[in-house]
């Protein structure tokens, strides 16, 4: 009982008595025992019961499962597969060309897809801003938000219908006179389509986190930047672009952290062998290997590698972001 | 270049005193508005044109869509395939799983969402903390493909519609908005409630839930769009063609057109009578997403808004 009072910083030594009692209200207030929180509050923790059985079940036991990268597995046999194999999947997997090559087209339709569709929205959103008139303003905003209510098969079929060799585009091109492109057949044209389908589905979404952003601006910053002789661009570059960039870093930790499953359903939906050079990422590569042609094993050690570097991405990017602008998401 | 030009009324007009809340406009900030409405104006043109395309498509005759004519008018008018498509029974059929589908997933993610949200809601509650962190990590670290789709095989859902609804059950995201929500709701109310000698499920039901109608009615939407739209669970774990979302339809008939052979007259004749089937699937698949889109489109914004608020 001494020895901590005597550890206690002296200007809280204000009265024996009620120091001592708020310490032991504030210490029995955080270390309630079990016994009687389960006591007072179990009809809330059998509210819990069904959820965690969905996480244990659907999302641990899978990140448990992996354990099949290690081992051998069986169709149809144990879940954790039938003998230990080492790292021998990982070592196949990294010693494969292939896996190579989709590696870095992952890499690179990432890095694509994050410097045209993450800017995109603050753009657009920049621009919305400006607008007076109400009501086209919700019109931009209405017409712009609907590609995301759409299917990724909706989305795949329009980018199907819009660059055949009789959609819009091809239209265009034989109106200069210019022979028409079978886009989806030629690898040299597939990142342009992916990165701007993304954009033409992302952007107009993503403008809402920031819209409701710059709101939040004080209109008195505005004033003062005004008194101090800031015409409007000078305004958005010291004022309202300071204004939304912690939003700004938040959304990219988390694009950074799904930047290794880029677009895979919609590779999967728009990619074929003709395009595979330039289309075929980890993901699609995983799923060809590990469910088209049944090998388990080494399509979990792909996935696993995969996760890992995602998580390692997001914990690094949160880490580098908390230091560099203080904003982060944990 | 709107930089540019939107720099040169600052210099010239350095000090704006006398009416500090009413600024005239400089020059360059006219032509920017003017650019603006013009850039804008060209969003709105490039968001709509493939779905007008696409409906413009939709009613052309064959012979037209080949010959390249189809822009934003069709040409050759022609229903026939509308008929074809409608008149399929595979179609109506895969249409009908979807709704099934979507309202026994909606439903059931609901309630577990919901009871969720609402633990993590209560401050005081011993192992908040860690509940917390079970649902948060998984959104960062997942099992992956190969041991999910292993698992679900092992439980023996395959070809189920539990394939579709459990394994997505709960989005994170919706938990947390849910739970931002709750937060914010009036404690006193519970605890009067509480005092008056309702149970927690009693409070959950009868307090909690008639004050969260707005934001039950936003994750309502948000799952059933999400389930609606979804198709790769059910082309992974459903092998019969009656079992199929229409989602999976659609697929089926444009995976033919990523193929990647079309050599010859024949083959080529083939694709584009696949483009006017295309595009009529496709306007039938989308139709009840629009017809629903224009009401639904601020409980998603006011939704995201929410989850923002701790995100």
């Amino acid at each position: 009982m001494t020895i901590p009072r005597t550890l206690e910083p002296p200007g809280r030594e204000g009265g024996v008595r009620p120091a001592g009692a708020g310490r032991r209200t504030r210490a029995r207030r955080r270390k309630t025992s079990w016994r009687t929180a389960v006591r007072r509050d179990w009809r809330l923790y059998t509210l819990a019961v069904a959820p965690l059985l969905f996480f244990a079940v659907f999302r641990y036991l899978p990140m448990a499962g992996n354990v099949i990268a290690f081992r051998w597995y069986q169709p149809g046999g144990s879940l954790f597969g039938e003998y230990w194999v080492g790292w021998y999947y990982f070592q196949e997997f990294l010693g494969d060309p292939t896996f190579w090559h989709v590696f870095f087209n992952t890499l690179i339709l990432g890095l694509l897809t994050l410097l045209f569709s993450f800017p995109a929205p603050v753009i657009l959103a920049l621009l919305l801003n400006e607008v007076r008139s109400r009501s086209w303003k919700r019109l931009v905003q209405s017409i712009s938000y609907l590609p995301h209510f759409l299917s990724i098969v909706v989305v795949a079929g329009i980018i199907i219908q819009v660059t055949s060799q009789t959609g819009p585009i091809n239209q265009a091109l034989q109106a200069v006179g210019h022979a028409p492109i079978d886009f989806l057949q030629q690898a040299g044209w597939f990142r342009q389509i992916y990165v701007s389908s993304e954009v033409w589905q992302t952007a107009g979404w993503g403008t809402i986190l920031y819209l409701a952003a710059l709101t939040t601006i004080d209109s008195q910053l505005y004033e003062q930047a005004r008194i101090d002789g800031a015409n409007r661009w000078h305004q958005t570059w010291h004022v309202t672009l300071p204004g939304i960039r912690p939003t700004m870093v938040t959304l990219l930790i988390l694009n950074i952290g799904t930047f290794m499953a880029i677009g895979f359903e919609k590779i999967l939906l728009i990619y074929n062998p003709l395009t595979y050079s330039t289309a075929d990422v980890i993901s699609t590569y995983l799923f060809r290997i590990g469910i088209q042609s049944g090998s388990f094993s080494y399509g979990a050690a792909i996935g696993l590698f995969e996760s890992v570097i995602g998580l390692f991405l997001v914990v690094s990017a949160n880490l580098i972001s908390r230091r560099v602008v203080g904003t982060s998401l944990w | 270049m709107v930089a540019t030009t939107g720099l040169t009324p600052a210099q010239t007009k350095p000090s704006a005193r006398p009416n500090p809340t009413r600024i005239q406009d400089g020059r360059g900030y006219r032509v920017f508005k003017v650019f603006n409405v013009l850039i804008l104006l060209g969003v709105v043109v490039l968001t709509l044109y493939p779905f007008i395309n696409l409906l413009a498509q939709s009613f052309s005759s064959e012979t037209a869509i080949a010959a390249g004519h189809v822009d934003l008018i069709p040409k050759g008018f022609n229903i026939t395939t509308y008929k074809t498509v409608m008149g399929d029974p595979t179609f109506w059929e895969n249409y009908r799983n979807t709704v099934e589908y979507t309202v026994v997933a909606t439903a059931i993610s609901m309630v577990l969402t919901t009871c969720y949200a609402y633990v993590l809601s209560k401050r005081n509650l011993k192992g908040r903390g860690f509940l917390m962190a079970v649902a948060i990590f998984t959104m960062f670290f997942n099992g992956g493909l190969i041991p999910n789709y292993v698992l679900v095989n092992d439980l023996g859902l395959r070809n189920s519609l539990w394939a579709i609804v459990l394994p997505n059950a709960i989005s994170v995201f919706n938990l947390l908005v849910m739970k931002t929500f709750f937060e914010n709701l009036p404690s006193e109310l519970e605890e009067a409630a509480a005092v008056d000698g309702l149970t927690t499920y009693g409070i959950l039901a009868r307090i909690v839930l008639p004050l969260s109608k707005a934001v039950l009615a936003t994750m309502v939407l948000f799952y059933a769009v999400s389930f609606w739209n979804s198709w790769f669970s059910a082309f992974l774990y459903m092998d019969r063609s009656d079992l199929f979302p229409v989602t999976v339809y659609l697929r089926n008939m444009i995976a033919g057109a990523t193929s990647g052979t079309n050599e010859g007259a024949s083959g080529e004749q083939a694709l584009q009578v696949a483009a006017n089937i295309q595009a009529v699937t496709i306007v039938l698949t989308v139709v009840p997403i629009l017809t629903v889109y224009p009401f639904i489109q601020r409980y998603f914004v006011s939704g995201v808004m929410l989850g923002a608020v701790k995100g």
